[in-house]
């Protein structure tokens, strides 16, 4: 695996892909979907390293926590504000995220209520278990690579009979906003990478739309710095050759087929629904939702939350334009001073994987 | 979020629960999304579950491209080396 960090490694991948972009006529922009790919870009110095080798990368949509819309996040602050012995479970950035109700974190629970963090979904259902007198609602989010522990833990729930636990899904898909984004035309994308670990759950296949539809070459691509590389060149040989394709540079993880056990699972618990997603608005099909006849575990039906729209981000908020990559988060005029990640004021700042947390921790003017 | 850690598998149990080693540190582990694991295998653990098994070959066939590369790289720096010393 060391050859993945190598320094030797980078340097030879560096090269190659400055060969390659000097026989375009301009500076290829590539987007990185997912957010713990745009870690390692800043994490390991390659943002730069890349800028002179003549690529431009742009982040993309691929953070969950980022993307779900503040309604979401105030419905679940209301679960434990209003009502008494609610125990809302759910994994730690979510407790942060800013909205026009605070934050998780910050909120006071009402009278035996309260707010876990957990790190894998079924430790809630212990928590369910062992507190049979309360509500135990379990607050996830996630794209495909958390969804399927989800639709799990919500199978195992209802085998146990756990009347007390309910989830309060915001389960996001990749590819439709993938759609949206060049469909609104705003950025022109040279070439994408594609999630390694969103691709070992769904595979090759739901992402040839891009190839076939629009042209645009793309690499399925892993986490370590030589694999962010490997991807990058892919894109690249794909632009010279004028072809478009779906890579797979990650193939000791991920199958062409993606993983049919975790598919089934999704399958059998949820459904899709058109979804609202922070700074893309309305796409359809691109969220999941829990099955009609299993909503006695919808944390939304069960407590009648009817939550509406996308529309409650904090004024002045620009993580939405950031989301889309329109803009990079020192475009932000609150960036750094009114919001980093001591008293973030918008949810990429947040999140370990949002763009702007990353930029302010990796960035070595900030 | 999308996190993944490779780990190896040190424990599987029959109704597929067991324990990953990663960097020593052994972590509970449900391995109920895959099929045919066995201890010494190595997968991705996402949220306290595997996603995927490792592919050793894959793994093996990508790092020798890497190194086939580096070694190239060396070649033509050494030649180019070689190159400028003959001309002085």
């Amino acid at each position: 695996m060391k050859e993945l960090r190598d320094k030797k490694v980078i340097r030879s991948l560096l090269y190659e892909i400055e060969k390659r972009t000097r026989e375009l006529p301009s500076s290829p922009r590539i987007m990185e979907v997912c957010g713990t790919h745009t870690m390692t870009v800043h994490r390991y110095g390659l943002k730069n390293m890349l800028e002179k080798a003549g690529v431009e990368m742009i982040s993309g949509p691929g953070c969950p926590v980022c993307i779900t819309p503040n309604e979401i996040h105030e419905a679940a602050i209301e679960l434990v504000t209003e009502n008494e012995n609610f125990i809302l479970t759910t994994f730690g950035d979510m407790t942060r995220v800013p909205t026009r109700k605070s934050s998780l974190q910050k909120a006071v629970p009402a009278g035996g209520s309260m707010v876990k963090i957990v790190y894998s979904p079924r430790e809630s259902l212990e928590i369910a278990g062992s507190n049979p007198q309360k509500q135990v609602v379990f607050f996830g989010v996630g794209f495909e690579t958390t969804i399927p522990a989800i639709a799990l833990t919500l199978r195992e729930a209802l085998k146990k009979s756990l009347a007390n636990f309910s989830i309060l899904s915001a389960l996001w898909l990749i590819p439709p906003p993938l759609r949206a984004i060049v469909e609104a035309k705003e950025i022109a994308i040279d070439g994408f990478l594609y999630p390694g670990h969103v691709s070992t759950i769904i595979g090759e296949k739901p992402y040839q739309f891009i190839a076939e539809e629009y042209g645009i070459p793309g690499a399925i691509t892993g986490f370590e710095p030589s694999d962010i590389l490997l991807g990058i060149s892919s894109v690249l040989d794909q632009i010279k050759e004028g072809k478009a394709t779906v890579a797979n540079e990650y193939s000791r993880v991920v199958r062409a087929s993606g993983n049919p056990k975790a598919l089934a699972v999704m399958e059998e618990m949820l459904e899709t629904k058109d979804s609202f997603w922070r700074g893309l608005g309305l796409i359809p099909q691109s969220g999941l939702k829990i099955k009609k006849e299993y909503s006695a575990c919808d944390a939304e039906i069960r407590f009648n939350l009817n939550i509406k729209g996308g529309s409650g981000d904090l004024p002045g908020c620009r993580c939405g334009e950031v989301l889309q990559g329109l803009i990079s988060p020192p475009q932000c005029p609150l960036f750094v001073e009114k919001c980093n990640p001591d008293s973030p004021y918008g949810p990429c700042m947040v999140s370990f994987e949002g763009a702007c947390f990353v930029y302010y921790k990796y960035n070595p003017t900030t | 979020m999308c996190l993944g850690i490779p780990a190896k598998v040190v424990q599987i149990d029959e109704s597929d629960l067991g324990k990953v080693d990663y960097l020593g540190t052994r972590v509970k582990t449900n391995f109920a999304l895959l099929e045919n694991i066995k201890v010494g295998d190595w997968v991705i653990v996402h949220a306290g579950f595997a996603i995927s098994k490792l592919n050793e070959e894959e793994a093996r066939e990508t790092f020798s491209i890497l190194r086939e590369m580096t070694e190239k790289e060396a070649l033509v720096k050494k030649n180019k080396k070689r190159k400028k010393q003959g001309k002085r």
